[in-house]
């Protein structure tokens, strides 16, 4: 192994050029150049970030101007008692035993499966964690923290329709929420 | 130039891309090369003849990093066959499974090195833990090697939406659904990860950029990070046993060929057991994803399921956030606790330490399983959340029972072992990450149909 000989480092002498005039190393000044940097720094990263969050910023969901309604037919094509799948809208359409109507988001509020009817049982009963909801939607068999999201309904003539467009969370079943047929 | 010129051209031009010689013949030239080939050169030219030991390393960090080239390799060849957008995407794996020249085979290569990429990175973890690599210069390596990890999982997550068949796509509708527990940025969190309410085009989109940009990125910027790290640290840590002292200097011998023999020996038998096991065995493929139906079970990815288990017994704000940030802060914390000793390269910290991490690996044995039966059987988690607000009845009840378990571990370990602070932090390492295991095999083997729990066949 070879020994590096140490050679002392000569550190070049500067002389300030605006020597004598104003004191440009005094503390102030560096101090106030130091701060100025730390502004400017926060500056810079402050505006990346505004731009990071305005980029990912949840952009408002565009809708169409005219809802989306979906005719489902006339009253009497729904028993008492029955639950009737939509696929072009995601939801069941569920007819109460007492005559009123609920349309049932497929959705499971647990994790977002998609929840297949029980014709048996009588119940919705989620493949990925086992939650079961009534057809209510009333949570029967947690996890499943609340009921299911419910779509607007509305019965004109005798005739059901859903806005499809407008899932509308709710915590439990309340009879406010049923469309009665007059 | 006074030195006489060679007249071989092919010579010159080799000698001008490669100036350590070719065959080095003597140690100075073995050390020369080392420092002149840039791949060499993470390594110093002489390493202390303990680090060597297979037992020590078992060359897991070295096979995590074959995996990754691997990985990048036949990554790169999928991205020329794959076409990221739901109308196409399944149309694509298909071709490449039934018309492609080995396409199966480099399907199959990246699939199990991927899952394989995990389980070693994990076990490397478990190395690094039990021979006490993290303390003094190594502390924030472990940080790293976490980073690391959860890059591995993450990549490992995004590549599993990409095949769109039934499998990933309810997998991912799940796991994604977990991120809206996460209490306040729950649903803007959950938006941004599917690119709008539930998976599609934008989700497919957002999965592909990270899965082949942005993770890639982040390991080829962390990875040489944490190889500097080690060299900088001298190396792993030397194995000794705790009543032994280390001689002062280490006996040390050629990087070249003794340490990279041995790497080359673990690479390529790890390549030809990949090969091997990517002929024989096909990465699974499911029917073409269908957003209206959920296949029964549902289940997520396996190194997810863990957190699936949970969530059968706890409300969801503890099962995928609280619980799970708990447990990644202390592993964060681990290196920065405080300590009584500087055990580095001791397995199990001493004798008493390897008693105690027996002990608790089989408390967690016994009573992970007990646990989740007796929710199972009762139905207590159920009943609880049906009485009382779920985030009480589900989420608080549970995990205060869950840390009076803890603390009757604490006071039996104490009455029976008198652990000092090293041996405590590794006997609830050893539970925790126990438990977390014993939960991951649970949900994979004995969840069935509606997740009940049943017998695998």
């Amino acid at each position: 192994m070879m020994k590096r000989k140490k050679t002392p480092i000569k550190t070049p002498q500067v002389t300030p050029s605006h020597a004598g005039k104003s004191a440009p190393d005094s503390p102030d000044r560096r101090s106030f150049l130091g701060r100025l940097w730390l502004a400017l720094g926060l500056a810079t990263a402050a505006e990346l970030g505004w731009i990071g969050f305005c980029f990912f910023r949840p952009r408002p969901k565009v809708r169409a101007a005219a809802q989306k309604w979906i005719v489902a037919g006339s009253v009497d094509l729904f028993p008492p008692g029955s639950v009737t799948p939509f696929p072009q809208g995601k939801f069941y359409l569920a007819r109460l035993p007492d005559g009123g109507f609920l349309a049932l988001s497929k959705t499971c509020t647990h994790l977002g499966c998609s929840l297949p009817w029980d014709e048996k049982k009588q119940e919705f009963v989620c493949p990925c964690h086992g939650s079961a909801f009534d057809i209510r939607g009333e949570v029967k068999q947690p996890p499943a923290p609340r009921a299911l999201d419910l779509f607007p309904v509305s019965i004109e003539n005798n005739v059901v329709r859903i806005d499809a467009d407008r899932p509308q969370r709710r915590g439990t079943f309340e009879d406010g929420q049923v469309a009665r047929p007059l | 130039m006074t030195e006489p010129t060679e007249f071989n051209l092919a010579r010159r031009i080799w000698r001008s891309i490669f100036p350590a010689p070719l065959i080095p013949v003597d140690d100075r030239d073995r050390r020369r090369a080392v420092l002149e080939t840039l791949l060499l050169h993470i390594h110093p030219p002489t390493v202390p003849a303990r680090a060597l030991r297979f037992t020590h390393t078992w060359g897991l960090g070295g096979m995590g990093l074959v995996l990754f080239v691997l990985l990048a390799g036949t990554g790169a060849m999928l991205m020329l066959a794959y076409r990221p957008n739901p109308a196409e995407a399944y149309a694509s794996v298909q071709a490449l499974i039934q018309e492609t020249g080995f396409g199966p085979f480099v399907r199959n290569i990246h699939a199990w090195s991927a899952n394989l990429l995990l389980v070693v990175a994990f076990l490397h973890l478990l190395r690094v833990f039990f021979t006490s690599g993290f303390h003094g210069p190594r502390q924030f390596n472990w940080v790293i090697g976490l980073l690391l990890l959860c890059c591995a999982m993450a990549a490992n997550f995004t590549g599993y939406l990409l095949p769109w068949d039934q499998l990933s796509y309810w997998a991912i509708t799940i796991v994604t659904g977990m991120l809206a527990y996460v209490p306040l940025a729950g649903p803007w969190l959950q938006n941004l990860a599917r690119g709008g309410e539930e998976l599609g085009a934008a989700a497919l989109n957002n999965f592909y950029t990270l899965h082949t940009t942005i993770i890639p990125v982040l390991f080829l910027l962390l990875l040489p990070w944490h190889f500097f790290r080690v060299r900088k640290a001298g190396g792993v840590v030397l194995p000794h046993r705790h009543d032994e002292e280390l001689p002062e200097p280490p006996e040390r011998v050629n990087t070249l060929p003794d340490l990279v023999l041995r790497e080359f020996t673990v690479a390529l038998v790890l390549i030809a057991a990949l090969a091997a096991f990517a002929l024989l065995v096909d990465a699974p493929l499911g029917s073409q994803a269908n957003p209206g139906m959920s296949p029964n079970p549902t289940k997520a990815p396996w190194y997810f399921q863990g957190f699936q288990e949970l969530l059968l017994h706890f409300h969801p704000v503890f099962a995928v956030c609280v619980l799970p940030l708990a447990g990644v802060l202390f592993f964060v914390l681990i290196p920065y606790l405080r300590y009584d000793s500087d055990p580095s390269g001791v397995p199990f910290v001493s004798p008493n330490g390897l008693k105690i991490t027996r002990f608790a690996a089989l408390t967690a044995l016994v009573a992970v399983p007990a646990l989740v039966l007796l929710d199972e059987l009762s139905g207590a988690s159920a009943r609880l959340a049906t009485w009382m607000p779920p985030l009480i009845g589900n989420g608080l009840i549970p995990c205060l029972m869950l840390a009076g378990l803890l603390f009757g571990f604490r006071q039996a370990l104490k009455r029976r072992y008198a652990p000092n602070r090293n041996e405590w932090v590794q006997a609830f390492v050893v539970l925790l990450l126990t438990g977390f295991l014993l939960l991951t095999l649970i949900s994979v083997l004995f969840r069935g149909p509606g997740m009940a729990l049943s017998w695998p066949l």
